[in-house]
């Protein structure tokens, strides 16, 4: 059953089978009776020849007696039963196969090309678990483990692999949000692999999940606009909030300085005010204990220094006889005084 | 001469009727033995080689392998009336190819069948469940906004449109497969399972669904941005709040330490002009008189005050 993954090794090409038959044609051509006889010959030994088969490096060989399974031969050059009792396929099972969903790579390369998307949209477009409509395009990589489980139980492996990918991938994403579909999509991969791999084993399919590759995940195009504003609006959150703690930060610290200068000039006036009381207080004593010694001279002295300083620094002044009893009249009080002084 | 070419063509006769008497199952398949077209025997399910009477006999070879079914793409309704797109798959395998043989014959028959009973199946189930359990596999608990964004209102939140998921997916699944699995024995065909491959609303249904989603993501728009307004504002009340604290704490503290200060300045004071109250009054008042007086004063003293008493003549 020759397909994309093996070939029937059956030996011989046929061009060399019929390159064969030509020069024995030529050579025995004179003789029709030895073509008789030697043809069953050639035959014979043309399917001896089928005992012989090579198997590539990343190839592995199945071989079945009668149809029945014999054994896995490793590669290289390697020997059978010839044509009608063994039967050998080779398996390329060494070999990572990919399967795209969603997309297609048009040119592999160091700047790989996809094929525009939209028409594998039916592979990649999926309901999440809120209802919402995601577009989900994955890749998955997988080689063959089991050459046996691989040729014979499971006719079209390839589709049974499309197949339970697509579901398995919508179960994981049929329980996500569209949140958790579009940014974290490693989770997503990591379950589905598992998933994808479970149900291949329990279909025996012999393939084992190299890795599933996440594609970029998004909304539908005409959704797109709006969930951009959903980005557009938590920036404009983070700014309002640094805005506003711009604003504290211009203002709290300058309290905080300026309140530490109420501080301390408060302490400041403590200070003034205690060593004013301090020296005030200093003075009276020091002058009070002379006074105890001659409290009258003293009291006495001081009335009279005082007057002394006092009695220059005044304007007009009136002495009045004690015997004088209304002299008021006499006097020209306030701004009259000051012009006359004029 | 004549002799040699009767030989070959005898060894080539018998070498043909060897070869047609003679057949091989392989590991892929299993051969029903039919003899004009009546099954003979046992089906031969095992590899290997057999046996057959040539010419009389016919080997008809069915594959043993699992093979597959995709069901055809149709609109099913729900539970909750969305119209929904639904593309199911199947694996199956023929488990009795004699019956198989007898009631379907080929694979084009199976394939009919199998749509006949599957895709009804599938209808049946889907009609009778809401969306949310054809598209859900279990209840997880789903992060329904952004990531990262912490949302203090989580638990307050209602519970949304979803609903719980009593069933799920697999379930529903496995409820087809049970359906449609025992009549497909009938056929000599085994189902293995069925499953759904693709689920999506149909076209304008996914308009509205669009509308919805845009509608949603508005709303969540405006949620970061009022919160945003909020933390900001509450950033500013903050600030206020810091600089009422700071400057009203500020003087108190300046005030009783002033206060302090004029008690503790008291406390001086009377400790020290206790002593001699009277000394105090007179000093301090003499002490004013040289503060208060001015030029622009006027003194009208009588000749018996202390000061002037000796204007008036020595005594």
């Amino acid at each position: 059953m020759p397909d994309n993954y093996g070939r029937n090794g059956d030996g011989l090409e046929p061009i060399q089978i019929e390159e064969v038959l030509l020069n024995i044609k030529n050579k025995f051509n004179k003789n029709k009776a030895s073509i008789l006889f030697l043809v069953p010959l050639a035959l014979v030994a043309l399917w001896l020849m089928t005992c012989v088969y090579t198997v590539d490096v990343e190839e592995m060989g199945v071989v079945q007696r009668f149809g029945k399974y014999n054994r896995t031969t490793p590669s290289g050059l390697n020997f059978k039963l010839p044509v009608g009792i063994e039967k050998v396929t080779n398996v390329a099972s060494k070999h990572v196969y990919k399967e795209e969903f969603g997309l297609r790579t048009l040119k592999a390369g160091t700047r790989t090309q996809y094929a525009p998307g939209k028409a594998f949209l039916g592979e990649s477009l999926m309901l999440t678990g809120d209802l919402n409509v995601a577009v989900v395009p994955w890749i998955v990589q997988y080689r063959i483990k089991d050459e046996r489980l691989f040729l014979f139980e499971v006719r079209d492996v390839r589709q049974t692999l499309r197949d339970l990918a697509e579901s398995t991938m919508r179960l994981v994403v049929g329980d996500r949000s569209i949140n958790e579909v579009i940014s974290k999509r490693e989770e997503i991969a990591v379950q589905a692999r598992l998933l994808l791999q479970d149900e291949l084993d329990k279909s025996q399919t012999g393939l084992h999940v190299v890795t599933i590759e996440m594609k970029k995940t998004n909304v539908p195009e005409p959704v797109q606009a709006s969930f951009n504003e959903v980005n557009q609006a938590v920036q404009e959150k983070e700014q309002m909030i640094y805005e506003a703690r711009e604003q504290y930060n211009k203002v709290i610290p300058k309290a905080k300085g300026s309140a530490e200068k109420t501080l301390s000039s408060a302490e400041g006036y403590a200070l003034d005010r205690i060593n004013r009381a301090k020296g005030d207080t200093a003075r009276f004593l020091s002058l009070y204990n002379e006074y105890k010694r001659a409290k009258d001279i003293t009291k006495r002295r001081l009335y009279l220094e005082t007057m002394r300083d006092l009695l220059p620094k005044m304007g007009r002044k009136f002495i009045v006889d004690e015997d004088q009893k209304n002299f008021l009249p006499l006097l020209n009080m306030g701004g009259q005084g000051k012009g006359v002084a004029q | 001469m004549m002799k040699l070419q009767v030989t070959v063509i005898f060894v080539a006769l018998a070498a043909f009727l060897v070869l047609s008497s003679v057949y091989i199952v392989d590991e892929r398949e299993q051969v029903v033995i039919t003899q004009f077209g009546k099954p003979v025997g046992e089906a031969k399910k095992e590899p290997n080689l057999y046996f057959k009477i040539p010419f009389i006999q016919q080997a008809n070879v069915f594959p043993k392998n699992l093979l597959e079914w995709d069901g055809d793409p149709g609109q099913i309704p729900t539970k909750d009336k969305t119209y929904l797109w639904v593309d199911t798959f199947a694996r199956w395998r023929i488990i009795d190819p004699l019956k198989y043989f007898q009631t379907v014959n080929n694979e084009r028959n199976a394939q009919a069948r199998l749509d006949d009973i599957i895709d009804p199946a599938v209808r049946n189930f889907v009609t009778s469940h809401p969306l949310i359990e054809t598209v859900r596999k279990t209840n997880r608990k789903l992060d329904t906004f952004e990531a990262g964004v912490e949302d203090e209102d989580k638990e307050n939140q209602p519970k949304s449109h979803l609903g719980n998921v009593l069933v799920g997916r697999e379930k529903i699944a496995q409820g087809i497969l049970e359906q449609a699995k025992p009549k497909l024995f009938d056929f000599g065909i085994e189902l293995v399972d069925v499953q759904i491959k693709r689920i999506n609303y149909v076209e304008n249904v996914r308009k509205s669904v669009y509308g919805r989603m845009i509608a949603e993501r508005k709303q969540i728009a405006e949620k970061f941005r009022s919160e945003g307004m909020g933390e900001a504002q509450k950033i500013e009340g903050e600030r206020e709040k810091m600089l009422k604290e700071i400057t009203s704490e500020a003087y108190r503290k300046a005030q009783e330490v002033m206060g302090k200060a004029d008690a503790t300045a008291a406390d001086i004071y009377a400790t020290a002009y206790s002593k001699d109250p009277e000394f105090y009054s007179f000093v301090k008042t003499l002490e004013i008189y040289s503060q208060a007086i001015d030029e622009n004063s006027s003194l009208v003293i009588s000749t018996d005050s202390d000061f002037f008493k000796y204007v008036k003549g020595y005594k």
